[in-house]
């Protein structure tokens, strides 16, 4: 490339990333991503691809999608998920089962990494979009994500 | 309306109706001083909360907007901070020169200051020799950014001032030759009377192509003197922490960065004053009327501050290598060719003129 079309290939890229910069600025007023927390409290809605919490969603059966088959206890990289669990007698087929007790989830030890997640083979957890997670007492970190009397929605294994 | 603007003689008569004459001087050399210290400190304040907003709007954010009306107490509350934080140093440091390198970077900004016509008669010091005089002026400071660096005893600070001293030296001649371009047009280095000229036009409409070629040189070049992005390697926070200033707290701190400021102003200031007119309106709109001027001047200063803000947050930072390509190989020698282009044009009448 000649000398002085170096300097005109630079002027005008410069002046292509000062037209990109600039209607960034212009269009500012409307597009502001800031979001003033305290005061828009109440209508703040966190956009599908943050990472609260994780939460195990149920119907309104109470049935959850959860086999119990630990793959997220397993892919979590800290330990933040704890299983307890133990064979019972499905009461459908009268053969003794593999069951969840408590899914145990340590929010405190969380990194948000969404390893579980993405293990999980039945999407049984997924992430919450909710942001005020600090409390005065560490044990109420400690979540137990499965509701007292919930049990595996049918059809799941299969 | 009758302002009268020349506050010099203004103050100067006011004081010897009480006081002897030299004492007068001395009272009107000091009264300026003030007012010049108190008006720039503030407008250093509010420039640097004009650059907070722009970049905010630039990335699509909000900017500072809690202290105050539309957050513009907030450089006032960080100023106040900074006065009240304990100043520290490191152990090893050179105690007299660390202490001394703010004033030199502060003093030699504000000195810029003085030569500039805000309107008609509006002006501190009216000399003779006012563009070169802002020329030398401009170099002192970087003084002080490597007085500051060496005395820190702090390698990133060192490498930071070292790097401040290539930039300046390297840029100065730039800086220095554009503007001798537009002298060529004047014939006059006198501030006063290169805006007296541009009553027939603004030099940068009266030199044609030399003279915008000759404006892009001085807004690169002069974006670097000031040390700030896409040319603040000598800050550079990826490489440096804070580079020079990073041993400095407190108020200490907030003289370099209120320089910062003040020299980005004194950059826009002088291409205002040099290729656009001054305090001039437009088309001599209000040429009746000359305290508007002060407007005018602003005005046109505030469009190419925001001009070299555009810069600082559209290009990435370059490295020290090809800074001194850009500087050495293009700028120069594209300089010295608009210089001979330019006389050209002087000698052979082509200038437009209104």
């Amino acid at each position: 490339m000649s000398y002085f079309g170096d300097i005109y290939k630079g002027i005008k890229t410069l002046l292509t990333g000062m037209s990109v910069t600039g209607k960034y600025f212009l269009h500012s007023r409307k597009g502001a991503i800031t979001q003033q927390y305290p005061d828009n409290r109440d209508t703040l809605k966190m956009f599908d691809r943050f990472r609260g919490e994780v939460v195990m969603p149920h119907d309104e059966n109470n049935e959850h999608r959860c086999t119990g088959c630990q793959k997220c206890e397993i892919a979590c990289p800290n330990g933040t998920i704890e299983i307890i669990w133990d064979r019972q007698i499905d009461p459908e087929t009268g053969k003794k089962k593999k069951m969840i007790d408590q899914h145990i989830y340590h929010l405190g030890m969380c990194t948000m990494c969404g390893l579980c997640i993405e293990a999980c083979p039945t999407d049984a957890i997924l992430w919450a979009q909710n942001y005020e997670n600090s409390v005065y007492d560490r044990t109420k970190l400690t979540k137990v994500l499965n509701q007292p009397g919930s049990k595996l929605m049918p059809g799941v294994e299969d | 309306m009758n302002i009268t603007l020349s506050i010099t003689k203004t103050i100067y008569e006011f004081l010897a109706g009480y006081l002897s004459n030299d004492a007068a001087n001395i009272g009107t050399m000091v009264t300026i001083a003030l007012i010049y210290l108190a008006i720039f400190a503030v407008a250093g304040l509010y420039l640097v909360l004009l650059e907070r907003k722009v970049a905010a709007w630039f990335q699509l954010r909000i900017g500072p907007n809690r202290v105050g009306f539309w957050g513009l107490l907030q450089t006032m509350a960080d100023a106040l901070k900074l006065v009240s934080k304990e100043l520290t140093g490191t152990v090893k440091a050179d105690k007299f020169l660390y202490n001394l390198a703010p004033y030199f970077v502060i003093v030699s900004s504000l000195m810029a200051l003085a030569v500039f016509p805000f309107t008609k008669e509006f002006q501190a010091f009216d000399i003779n020799i006012g563009v070169f005089f802002l020329i030398a002026i401009s170099s002192i400071g970087v003084i002080g950014i490597l007085l500051g660096g060496w005395a820190s005893n702090n390698k990133f600070a060192l490498i930071g001032a070292m790097r401040s001293g290539v930039q300046t030296i390297s840029y100065e001649l730039s800086v220095g030759l554009s503007l001798l371009t537009m002298i060529l047009i004047t014939g006059t280095l006198q501030l006063s009377e290169i805006v007296e000229i541009q009553k027939n036009g603004w030099l940068i409409v009266q030199g044609h192509i030399p003279a915008i070629i000759a404006f892009m040189i001085y807004m690169i070049a002069g974006t670097a003197e000031t040390n700030r992005a896409p040319f603040d390697m000598v800050e550079a926070e990826s490489e440096l922490g804070a580079g020079f200033h990073t041993e400095y707290s407190g108020m200490k701190f907030a003289y370099f960065f209120l320089a910062e400021f003040i020299n980005m102003f004194i950059i826009a200031a002088i291409a205002t004053t040099v290729f656009f007119g001054g305090w001039l309106s437009p088309f001599g709109i209000t040429e009746s009327i000359p305290w508007l001027g002060v407007f005018w001047f602003m005005g046109k200063t505030l469009v190419l501050v925001f001009l070299i803000m555009w810069f600082r947050w559209t290009f990435p930072r370059l490295r020290v290598d090809q800074l001194l390509t850009l500087e050495w190989k293009y700028l120069l020698p594209l300089n010295l060719l608009n210089i001979v282009l330019m006389a050209l044009i002087v000698w052979l009448n082509l200038t437009i003129q209104f």
